[in-house]
Protein backbone atom coordinates (compact mmCIF):
# COMPACT_ATOMS: atom_id res chain seq x y z
CA UNK A 1 0.00 0.00 0.00
CA UNK A 2 2.98 2.28 0.57
CA UNK A 3 3.43 2.89 -3.16
CA UNK A 4 -0.11 4.09 -3.59
CA UNK A 5 0.09 6.37 -0.57
CA UNK A 6 3.35 7.86 -1.85
CA UNK A 7 1.86 8.34 -5.24
CA UNK A 8 -1.29 9.97 -3.90
CA UNK A 9 0.74 12.29 -1.72
CA UNK A 10 2.99 13.24 -4.55
CA UNK A 11 0.07 13.83 -6.85
CA UNK A 12 -1.54 16.06 -4.26
CA UNK A 13 1.66 18.12 -4.04
CA UNK A 14 2.27 17.21 -0.41
CA UNK A 15 5.72 15.93 0.45
CA UNK A 16 5.99 12.20 0.89
CA UNK A 17 6.91 10.81 4.27
CA UNK A 18 10.53 10.07 3.28
CA UNK A 19 10.98 13.42 1.56
CA UNK A 20 9.57 15.45 4.41
CA UNK A 21 11.78 13.60 6.92
CA UNK A 22 15.08 14.34 5.18
CA UNK A 23 14.06 17.79 4.00
CA UNK A 24 12.79 18.72 7.44
CA UNK A 25 15.95 17.43 9.10
CA UNK A 26 18.11 19.57 6.82
CA UNK A 27 15.83 22.58 7.10
CA UNK A 28 16.01 22.52 10.88
CA UNK A 29 19.79 22.44 10.81
CA UNK A 30 20.66 24.66 7.86
CA UNK A 31 17.90 27.19 8.29
CA UNK A 32 17.17 27.23 4.56
CA UNK A 33 13.56 28.37 4.94
CA UNK A 34 14.32 32.01 3.97
CA UNK A 35 16.00 30.78 0.77
CA UNK A 36 13.02 28.59 0.00
CA UNK A 37 10.71 31.54 0.54
CA UNK A 38 12.75 33.68 -1.85
CA UNK A 39 12.73 30.88 -4.42
CA UNK A 40 8.99 30.39 -4.01
CA UNK A 41 8.23 34.09 -4.41
CA UNK A 42 10.64 34.84 -7.24
CA UNK A 43 9.00 35.28 -10.62
CA UNK A 44 10.21 36.08 -14.12
CA UNK A 45 8.21 38.35 -16.48
CA UNK A 46 6.73 36.70 -19.55
CA UNK A 47 6.63 38.56 -22.84
CA UNK A 48 7.85 38.15 -26.42
CA UNK A 49 11.48 38.78 -25.43
CA UNK A 50 11.61 36.49 -22.38
CA UNK A 51 14.13 34.29 -24.19
CA UNK A 52 16.93 36.77 -23.43
CA UNK A 53 16.53 36.20 -19.70
CA UNK A 54 18.23 32.83 -20.07
CA UNK A 55 21.59 34.18 -21.23
CA UNK A 56 22.71 35.47 -17.82
CA UNK A 57 22.24 32.05 -16.26
CA UNK A 58 23.93 30.47 -19.27
CA UNK A 59 26.98 32.70 -18.76
CA UNK A 60 27.05 31.67 -15.12
CA UNK A 61 26.81 28.00 -16.06
CA UNK A 62 29.70 28.26 -18.53
CA UNK A 63 31.67 30.15 -15.90
CA UNK A 64 31.15 27.29 -13.45
CA UNK A 65 32.51 24.90 -16.09
CA UNK A 66 35.56 27.17 -16.28
CA UNK A 67 36.03 26.95 -12.54
CA UNK A 68 35.77 23.16 -12.45
CA UNK A 69 37.94 22.43 -15.51
CA UNK A 70 40.38 25.15 -14.45
CA UNK A 71 40.87 23.55 -11.04
CA UNK A 72 41.43 20.19 -12.73
CA UNK A 73 44.04 21.65 -15.09
CA UNK A 74 45.82 23.20 -12.09
CA UNK A 75 46.68 19.71 -10.87
CA UNK A 76 49.05 19.14 -13.81
CA UNK A 77 49.90 22.57 -15.22
CA UNK A 78 53.32 24.11 -14.39
CA UNK A 79 53.64 27.86 -14.73
CA UNK A 80 57.21 28.35 -15.96
CA UNK A 81 58.73 29.03 -19.37
CA UNK A 82 60.67 25.77 -19.17
CA UNK A 83 57.74 23.54 -18.27
CA UNK A 84 54.45 25.20 -19.27
CA UNK A 85 54.31 23.96 -22.85
CA UNK A 86 55.45 20.47 -21.90
CA UNK A 87 52.96 20.24 -19.05
CA UNK A 88 50.06 21.16 -21.37
CA UNK A 89 51.40 18.62 -23.86
CA UNK A 90 51.46 16.08 -21.04
CA UNK A 91 47.85 16.94 -20.18
CA UNK A 92 46.79 16.58 -23.83
CA UNK A 93 48.59 13.30 -24.50
CA UNK A 94 49.22 11.38 -21.26
CA UNK A 95 46.61 12.30 -18.67
CA UNK A 96 43.35 10.36 -18.90
CA UNK A 97 40.75 12.65 -20.46
CA UNK A 98 43.30 15.46 -20.31
CA UNK A 99 42.52 16.42 -23.90
CA UNK A 100 38.84 16.60 -22.94
CA UNK A 101 39.35 18.74 -19.86
CA UNK A 102 41.64 21.21 -21.64
CA UNK A 103 39.45 21.39 -24.73
CA UNK A 104 36.38 21.92 -22.56
CA UNK A 105 38.20 24.72 -20.74
CA UNK A 106 39.13 26.45 -24.00
CA UNK A 107 35.82 25.93 -25.77
CA UNK A 108 33.79 26.87 -22.75
CA UNK A 109 35.88 30.04 -22.31
CA UNK A 110 35.09 31.11 -25.85
CA UNK A 111 31.42 30.19 -25.63
CA UNK A 112 31.20 32.03 -22.31
CA UNK A 113 32.51 35.24 -23.85
CA UNK A 114 30.09 34.84 -26.77
CA UNK A 115 27.11 34.24 -24.46
CA UNK A 116 28.25 37.10 -22.25
CA UNK A 117 28.13 39.44 -25.27
CA UNK A 118 24.62 38.21 -26.12
CA UNK A 119 23.55 38.75 -22.50
CA UNK A 120 25.05 42.24 -22.45
CA UNK A 121 23.54 43.41 -25.73
CA UNK A 122 20.13 42.00 -24.84
CA UNK A 123 20.24 43.89 -21.54
CA UNK A 124 21.34 46.97 -23.47
CA UNK A 125 18.60 46.86 -26.10
CA UNK A 126 15.85 45.99 -23.61
CA UNK A 127 17.07 48.93 -21.48
CA UNK A 128 17.29 46.75 -18.40
CA UNK A 129 20.08 49.01 -17.11
CA UNK A 130 17.65 51.82 -16.31
CA UNK A 131 16.75 52.86 -12.77
CA UNK A 132 17.05 51.10 -10.30
CA UNK A 133 19.43 48.63 -11.97
CA UNK A 134 22.32 50.96 -12.82
CA UNK A 135 24.76 49.13 -10.57
CA UNK A 136 23.72 45.75 -11.95
CA UNK A 137 24.84 47.05 -15.35
CA UNK A 138 28.06 48.54 -13.98
CA UNK A 139 29.03 45.30 -12.21
CA UNK A 140 28.10 43.39 -15.37
CA UNK A 141 30.40 45.51 -17.55
CA UNK A 142 33.16 45.10 -14.96
CA UNK A 143 32.64 41.32 -15.20
CA UNK A 144 33.01 41.65 -18.98
CA UNK A 145 36.35 43.42 -18.54
CA UNK A 146 37.45 40.73 -16.07
CA UNK A 147 36.40 37.99 -18.51
CA UNK A 148 38.48 39.61 -21.24
CA UNK A 149 41.35 39.67 -18.74
CA UNK A 150 40.80 35.96 -18.10
CA UNK A 151 40.89 35.35 -21.85
CA UNK A 152 44.04 37.42 -22.36
CA UNK A 153 45.96 35.91 -19.44
CA UNK A 154 44.80 32.35 -20.11
CA UNK A 155 45.81 32.56 -23.77
CA UNK A 156 49.50 32.84 -22.81
CA UNK A 157 49.56 29.95 -20.34
CA UNK A 158 50.28 27.11 -22.85
CA UNK A 159 53.37 29.17 -23.82
CA UNK A 160 53.03 28.62 -27.54
CA UNK A 161 54.27 30.83 -30.37
CA UNK A 162 50.94 32.39 -31.23
CA UNK A 163 50.16 33.33 -27.65
CA UNK A 164 53.69 34.59 -27.03
CA UNK A 165 53.49 37.17 -29.80
CA UNK A 166 49.87 38.04 -29.10
CA UNK A 167 50.97 38.82 -25.54
CA UNK A 168 53.90 40.93 -26.76
CA UNK A 169 51.47 43.00 -28.84
CA UNK A 170 48.80 43.10 -26.13
CA UNK A 171 51.11 44.21 -23.34
CA UNK A 172 52.68 46.87 -25.58
CA UNK A 173 49.29 48.56 -26.01
CA UNK A 174 49.06 50.24 -22.55
CA UNK A 175 52.32 52.02 -23.35
CA UNK A 176 50.47 54.60 -25.44
CA UNK A 177 48.91 56.04 -22.29
CA UNK A 178 50.83 59.09 -21.10
CA UNK A 179 52.50 59.09 -17.65
CA UNK A 180 51.62 55.59 -16.43
CA UNK A 181 51.84 53.68 -19.74
CA UNK A 182 55.38 52.46 -19.18
CA UNK A 183 54.60 51.40 -15.65
CA UNK A 184 51.56 49.43 -16.81
CA UNK A 185 53.53 47.59 -19.44
CA UNK A 186 56.23 46.64 -16.96
CA UNK A 187 53.60 45.69 -14.40
CA UNK A 188 51.89 43.36 -16.88
CA UNK A 189 55.12 41.84 -18.20
CA UNK A 190 56.97 41.60 -14.92
CA UNK A 191 59.90 43.24 -16.70
CA UNK A 192 60.73 44.94 -19.97
CA UNK A 193 60.18 41.90 -22.14
CA UNK A 194 57.69 39.02 -22.33
CA UNK A 195 59.59 36.23 -20.56
CA UNK A 196 58.99 33.40 -18.14
CA UNK A 197 58.36 36.10 -15.53
CA UNK A 198 55.37 37.25 -17.60
CA UNK A 199 54.06 33.71 -17.76
CA UNK A 200 54.28 33.25 -13.99
CA UNK A 201 52.65 36.64 -13.47
CA UNK A 202 49.81 35.91 -15.92
CA UNK A 203 49.28 32.60 -14.16
CA UNK A 204 48.88 34.51 -10.89
CA UNK A 205 46.38 36.89 -12.52
CA UNK A 206 44.51 33.99 -14.11
CA UNK A 207 44.12 31.71 -11.10
CA UNK A 208 44.20 34.06 -8.11
CA UNK A 209 43.63 37.76 -8.71
CA UNK A 210 40.94 37.62 -11.39
CA UNK A 211 39.00 34.80 -9.66
CA UNK A 212 39.03 36.79 -6.41
CA UNK A 213 37.75 39.92 -8.19
CA UNK A 214 35.13 37.83 -10.00
CA UNK A 215 33.87 36.29 -6.76
CA UNK A 216 33.42 39.74 -5.28
CA UNK A 217 31.79 41.45 -8.26
CA UNK A 218 29.75 38.44 -9.35
CA UNK A 219 28.44 38.21 -5.78
CA UNK A 220 27.27 41.84 -5.94
CA UNK A 221 25.85 41.33 -9.45
CA UNK A 222 23.78 38.29 -8.41
CA UNK A 223 22.69 39.95 -5.19
CA UNK A 224 21.43 42.96 -7.16
CA UNK A 225 19.60 40.66 -9.59
CA UNK A 226 17.87 39.10 -6.54
CA UNK A 227 17.07 42.49 -5.01
CA UNK A 228 15.53 44.08 -8.09
CA UNK A 229 14.22 40.99 -9.89
CA UNK A 230 14.21 40.72 -13.67
CA UNK A 231 13.53 43.93 -15.53
CA UNK A 232 10.37 44.22 -17.61
CA UNK A 233 11.29 46.29 -20.68
CA UNK A 234 9.58 49.71 -21.01
CA UNK A 235 7.08 50.39 -23.75
CA UNK A 236 3.89 48.86 -25.06
CA UNK A 237 3.58 45.11 -25.40
CA UNK A 238 5.51 44.33 -22.23
CA UNK A 239 3.03 45.52 -19.58
CA UNK A 240 0.90 42.39 -19.78
CA UNK A 241 1.52 41.46 -16.15
CA UNK A 242 2.22 37.83 -17.05
CA UNK A 243 4.88 36.08 -15.01
CA UNK A 244 6.45 32.66 -14.62
CA UNK A 245 7.48 31.15 -11.31
CA UNK A 246 11.27 31.02 -11.01
CA UNK A 247 11.11 27.70 -9.17
CA UNK A 248 10.55 25.27 -10.77
CA UNK A 249 9.33 26.63 -14.13
CA UNK A 250 12.13 29.02 -15.08
CA UNK A 251 14.98 27.12 -13.44
CA UNK A 252 14.02 23.85 -15.13
CA UNK A 253 14.07 25.62 -18.52
CA UNK A 254 17.46 27.05 -17.51
CA UNK A 255 18.72 23.57 -16.73
CA UNK A 256 17.51 22.29 -20.10
CA UNK A 257 19.60 25.02 -21.73
CA UNK A 258 22.62 24.12 -19.60
CA UNK A 259 22.27 20.47 -20.51
CA UNK A 260 22.19 21.44 -24.18
CA UNK A 261 25.28 23.64 -23.69
CA UNK A 262 27.08 20.79 -21.95
CA UNK A 263 26.30 18.46 -24.86
CA UNK A 264 27.45 21.06 -27.38
CA UNK A 265 30.68 21.62 -25.45
CA UNK A 266 31.43 17.91 -25.20
CA UNK A 267 30.82 17.53 -28.94
CA UNK A 268 33.02 20.52 -29.81
CA UNK A 269 35.79 19.31 -27.50
CA UNK A 270 35.65 15.80 -28.94
CA UNK A 271 35.41 16.77 -32.62
CA UNK A 272 37.67 19.84 -32.50
CA UNK A 273 40.17 19.34 -29.65
CA UNK A 274 41.93 22.61 -28.86
CA UNK A 275 45.28 22.91 -30.62
CA UNK A 276 48.52 23.41 -28.75
CA UNK A 277 50.71 24.81 -31.54
CA UNK A 278 54.48 25.14 -31.33
CA UNK A 279 56.43 26.02 -28.22
CA UNK A 280 57.22 29.72 -27.89
CA UNK A 281 60.74 30.77 -28.82
CA UNK A 282 61.58 34.32 -27.67
CA UNK A 283 64.44 34.47 -30.19
CA UNK A 284 62.42 33.50 -33.27
CA UNK A 285 60.57 35.95 -35.48
CA UNK A 286 56.81 36.21 -35.31
CA UNK A 287 55.09 33.65 -37.57
CA UNK A 288 52.72 34.82 -40.33
CA UNK A 289 49.02 34.99 -39.50
CA UNK A 290 49.56 36.12 -35.94
CA UNK A 291 46.35 37.34 -34.32
CA UNK A 292 44.66 37.52 -30.94
CA UNK A 293 41.60 35.60 -29.82
CA UNK A 294 38.42 36.41 -31.72
CA UNK A 295 37.00 38.68 -29.04
CA UNK A 296 39.97 41.02 -29.43
CA UNK A 297 39.93 40.85 -33.23
CA UNK A 298 37.79 43.96 -33.74
CA UNK A 299 40.18 46.15 -31.75
CA UNK A 300 43.21 44.43 -33.31
CA UNK A 301 41.79 45.07 -36.78
CA UNK A 302 41.01 48.71 -35.94
CA UNK A 303 44.60 49.31 -34.83
CA UNK A 304 45.83 47.70 -38.04
CA UNK A 305 43.67 49.90 -40.24
CA UNK A 306 44.55 53.20 -38.56
CA UNK A 307 47.23 55.22 -40.39
CA UNK A 308 50.61 55.83 -38.74
CA UNK A 309 49.78 59.45 -38.02
CA UNK A 310 46.42 61.06 -37.49
CA UNK A 311 46.17 64.76 -36.67
CA UNK A 312 48.88 65.52 -34.19
CA UNK A 313 49.33 62.05 -32.66
CA UNK A 314 50.17 58.53 -33.68
CA UNK A 315 47.32 56.51 -35.14
CA UNK A 316 47.82 53.71 -32.60
CA UNK A 317 47.68 56.10 -29.66
CA UNK A 318 44.48 57.64 -30.95
CA UNK A 319 42.91 54.22 -31.49
CA UNK A 320 43.74 52.96 -28.01
CA UNK A 321 42.55 56.18 -26.39
CA UNK A 322 39.30 55.95 -28.39
CA UNK A 323 38.75 52.40 -27.11
CA UNK A 324 39.39 53.54 -23.54
CA UNK A 325 36.83 56.35 -23.91
CA UNK A 326 34.41 53.87 -25.50
CA UNK A 327 34.80 51.45 -22.58
CA UNK A 328 34.21 54.24 -20.06
CA UNK A 329 31.10 55.34 -21.99
CA UNK A 330 29.78 51.76 -22.05
CA UNK A 331 30.30 51.44 -18.30
CA UNK A 332 28.38 54.66 -17.62
CA UNK A 333 25.48 54.10 -20.03
CA UNK A 334 22.78 53.92 -17.30
CA UNK A 335 23.77 57.37 -16.03
CA UNK A 336 23.93 58.92 -19.51
CA UNK A 337 20.63 57.54 -20.84
CA UNK A 338 18.30 60.00 -19.08
CA UNK A 339 15.23 59.07 -21.13
CA UNK A 340 15.39 55.37 -20.29
CA UNK A 341 15.84 56.32 -16.62
CA UNK A 342 12.42 58.01 -16.80
CA UNK A 343 10.91 55.01 -18.55
CA UNK A 344 10.72 56.75 -21.92
CA UNK A 345 11.91 55.19 -25.20
CA UNK A 346 15.50 56.22 -25.94
CA UNK A 347 16.10 55.74 -29.64
CA UNK A 348 19.50 57.44 -29.52
CA UNK A 349 20.95 54.75 -27.25
CA UNK A 350 19.37 51.96 -29.26
CA UNK A 351 21.06 53.46 -32.33
CA UNK A 352 24.41 53.73 -30.51
CA UNK A 353 24.10 50.09 -29.42
CA UNK A 354 23.32 48.99 -32.97
CA UNK A 355 26.31 50.93 -34.33
CA UNK A 356 28.61 49.35 -31.76
CA UNK A 357 27.25 45.88 -32.51
CA UNK A 358 27.58 46.33 -36.28
CA UNK A 359 31.09 47.76 -35.87
CA UNK A 360 32.19 44.78 -33.75
CA UNK A 361 30.67 42.24 -36.15
CA UNK A 362 32.10 43.87 -39.31
CA UNK A 363 35.59 44.35 -37.87
CA UNK A 364 35.65 40.81 -36.47
CA UNK A 365 34.59 39.46 -39.87
CA UNK A 366 37.35 41.48 -41.59
CA UNK A 367 39.83 40.14 -39.05
CA UNK A 368 38.78 36.57 -39.78
CA UNK A 369 38.91 36.98 -43.55
CA UNK A 370 42.18 38.93 -43.62
CA UNK B 1 -17.13 -15.41 -4.23
CA UNK B 2 -15.79 -15.11 -7.75
CA UNK B 3 -16.45 -11.40 -7.94
CA UNK B 4 -14.53 -10.82 -4.67
CA UNK B 5 -11.55 -12.68 -6.14
CA UNK B 6 -11.84 -10.60 -9.27
CA UNK B 7 -11.87 -7.40 -7.19
CA UNK B 8 -8.76 -8.47 -5.29
CA UNK B 9 -7.01 -9.32 -8.53
CA UNK B 10 -7.96 -5.96 -10.02
CA UNK B 11 -6.72 -4.12 -6.94
CA UNK B 12 -3.40 -5.99 -7.00
CA UNK B 13 -2.97 -5.25 -10.70
CA UNK B 14 -3.71 -1.58 -10.11
CA UNK B 15 -1.04 -1.43 -7.41
CA UNK B 16 1.63 -3.11 -9.51
CA UNK B 17 0.83 -1.20 -12.67
CA UNK B 18 3.47 1.11 -14.03
CA UNK B 19 1.85 4.47 -14.27
CA UNK B 20 2.88 6.98 -16.92
CA UNK B 21 4.31 9.19 -14.18
CA UNK B 22 6.43 6.46 -12.62
CA UNK B 23 7.70 5.49 -16.07
CA UNK B 24 8.71 9.09 -16.83
CA UNK B 25 10.28 9.35 -13.36
CA UNK B 26 12.28 6.25 -14.18
CA UNK B 27 13.44 7.68 -17.51
CA UNK B 28 14.34 11.01 -15.94
CA UNK B 29 16.17 9.34 -13.07
CA UNK B 30 18.23 7.09 -15.31
CA UNK B 31 19.13 9.94 -17.69
CA UNK B 32 20.20 12.15 -14.78
CA UNK B 33 22.24 9.21 -13.51
CA UNK B 34 23.83 8.73 -16.93
CA UNK B 35 24.76 12.43 -17.13
CA UNK B 36 26.28 12.33 -13.65
CA UNK B 37 28.29 9.20 -14.47
CA UNK B 38 29.46 10.62 -17.81
CA UNK B 39 30.79 13.68 -15.95
CA UNK B 40 32.26 11.88 -12.94
CA UNK B 41 34.07 9.17 -14.89
CA UNK B 42 36.32 11.52 -16.93
CA UNK B 43 36.91 13.72 -13.85
CA UNK B 44 37.98 10.77 -11.70
CA UNK B 45 40.18 9.38 -14.50
CA UNK B 46 41.75 12.82 -14.95
CA UNK B 47 42.53 12.98 -11.24
CA UNK B 48 44.47 9.71 -11.44
CA UNK B 49 47.98 10.64 -12.56
CA UNK B 50 49.31 8.66 -15.55
CA UNK B 51 52.33 6.41 -15.07
CA UNK B 52 55.46 8.03 -16.39
CA UNK B 53 57.34 5.29 -18.16
CA UNK B 54 60.91 5.05 -16.90
CA UNK B 55 63.46 3.08 -18.82
CA UNK B 56 64.41 -0.16 -17.09
CA UNK B 57 68.00 0.34 -18.22
CA UNK B 58 69.84 3.18 -16.63
CA UNK B 59 73.52 4.04 -16.36
CA UNK B 60 74.81 6.93 -14.31
CA UNK B 61 78.22 8.25 -13.32
CA UNK B 62 77.90 8.37 -9.54
CA UNK B 63 81.17 10.10 -8.74
CA UNK B 64 84.91 9.68 -8.50
CA UNK B 65 86.67 6.98 -6.50
CA UNK B 66 88.93 9.49 -4.76
CA UNK B 67 85.89 11.40 -3.42
CA UNK B 68 84.59 8.45 -1.44
CA UNK B 69 86.93 7.15 1.28
CA UNK B 70 86.48 3.69 2.83
CA UNK B 71 83.71 3.38 5.46
CA UNK B 72 81.59 6.18 3.96
CA UNK B 73 78.58 6.62 1.75
CA UNK B 74 76.94 9.29 -0.35
CA UNK B 75 73.61 9.85 -2.07
CA UNK B 76 73.50 10.39 -5.83
CA UNK B 77 70.73 10.93 -8.37
CA UNK B 78 69.81 7.74 -10.18
CA UNK B 79 67.10 8.37 -12.74
CA UNK B 80 64.23 10.02 -10.94
CA UNK B 81 65.15 8.63 -7.51
CA UNK B 82 67.97 8.75 -5.01
CA UNK B 83 70.56 5.99 -4.75
CA UNK B 84 73.24 5.32 -2.16
CA UNK B 85 76.88 4.75 -3.00
CA UNK B 86 78.71 2.86 -0.26
CA UNK B 87 82.43 2.19 0.17
CA UNK B 88 82.88 -0.57 2.68
CA UNK B 89 85.61 -0.45 5.32
CA UNK B 90 87.38 -3.03 3.14
CA UNK B 91 87.33 -0.56 0.23
CA UNK B 92 84.73 -2.26 -1.96
CA UNK B 93 82.25 0.03 -3.75
CA UNK B 94 78.56 -0.89 -3.85
CA UNK B 95 75.40 0.92 -4.91
CA UNK B 96 71.85 0.50 -3.62
CA UNK B 97 68.54 2.13 -4.06
CA UNK B 98 68.36 4.77 -1.30
CA UNK B 99 64.62 4.26 -0.86
CA UNK B 100 63.84 2.45 2.37
CA UNK B 101 61.61 -0.54 1.70
CA UNK B 102 59.55 0.30 4.77
CA UNK B 103 57.88 3.65 4.06
CA UNK B 104 59.84 5.32 1.25
CA UNK B 105 62.27 7.40 3.35
CA UNK B 106 65.79 7.96 2.05
CA UNK B 107 68.41 5.89 3.87
CA UNK B 108 72.00 6.93 4.77
CA UNK B 109 75.35 5.32 5.51
CA UNK B 110 76.35 5.27 9.20
CA UNK B 111 80.13 4.94 9.61
CA UNK B 112 79.75 4.28 13.37
CA UNK B 113 77.41 1.34 12.71
CA UNK B 114 79.23 0.30 9.54
CA UNK B 115 75.85 -0.18 7.91
CA UNK B 116 72.96 1.49 6.18
CA UNK B 117 70.41 3.15 8.39
CA UNK B 118 67.01 4.72 7.90
CA UNK B 119 66.37 7.61 10.26
CA UNK B 120 62.60 7.62 9.90
CA UNK B 121 61.82 4.41 11.79
CA UNK B 122 65.26 3.16 12.81
CA UNK B 123 65.60 0.55 10.09
CA UNK B 124 68.97 -1.16 9.62
CA UNK B 125 70.51 -2.76 6.55
CA UNK B 126 73.90 -4.44 6.33
CA UNK B 127 76.57 -3.76 3.72
CA UNK B 128 74.86 -6.16 1.31
CA UNK B 129 71.66 -4.10 1.57
CA UNK B 130 69.92 -6.84 3.56
CA UNK B 131 67.33 -5.71 6.08
CA UNK B 132 68.78 -6.84 9.40
CA UNK B 133 66.72 -5.09 12.04
CA UNK B 134 63.89 -2.64 12.48
CA UNK B 135 60.75 -2.43 10.36
CA UNK B 136 62.07 -2.71 6.74
CA UNK B 137 60.41 -5.76 5.14
CA UNK B 138 62.76 -6.28 2.17
CA UNK B 139 66.41 -5.71 1.26
CA UNK B 140 67.43 -2.63 -0.73
CA UNK B 141 67.67 -3.07 -4.47
CA UNK B 142 71.32 -3.39 -5.43
CA UNK B 143 72.79 -1.87 -8.60
CA UNK B 144 75.80 -2.91 -10.65
CA UNK B 145 78.97 -0.92 -10.06
CA UNK B 146 81.85 -0.60 -12.53
CA UNK B 147 84.93 1.49 -12.05
CA UNK B 148 86.28 3.01 -15.27
CA UNK B 149 89.50 4.76 -14.49
CA UNK B 150 88.58 7.12 -11.70
CA UNK B 151 84.84 7.17 -12.47
CA UNK B 152 82.27 5.07 -10.64
CA UNK B 153 79.58 3.95 -13.10
CA UNK B 154 76.34 2.59 -11.65
CA UNK B 155 73.85 0.76 -13.82
CA UNK B 156 70.63 -1.19 -13.64
CA UNK B 157 69.07 -3.63 -16.06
Amino acid sequence: MKTTTDFKERASGRPTEAQSGAAEWLRNRLGTSPLEEIAAEKTVPRHRHSLWYYFGGMTLFLFSIQVVTGILLLLYYRPSAEEAFESVQFIMTDVSFGWLVRSLHSWSANLMIAVLFVHMFSVFFLKAYRRPRELTWVTGVLLLFISLGFGFSGYLLPWNKLAFFATRVGTEIPRVFPFFGDFMMRFLRGGDEVTGATLTRFFGFHVAILPALTTLILGVHLWLVQCHGMSRPPGPGYENGKTMKFWPNFLLRDIMGWLFALGLLAALAAIFPWELGEKADPFASAPAGIRPEWFFLFSFETLKLLPAHLWFMEGETLGVLAFAVGAAFWLLVPFLDKRAARGLPSRAFTAIGLLVLIYIIVMTAIGFLA
Amino acid sequence: MNSVKQDVRDEMERMNKTTRRSFLDYLLGTSVGAVVVSICYPVLSFLTPPRVAESADLTVVAGKVKDIPPNSGRIFKFGSRAALLVRTPAGEIRAFSATCTHLDCTVQYRDDLRGIWCACHDGHYDLQGRNVSGPPPRPLEQFKVNVRGDEIVVSRG
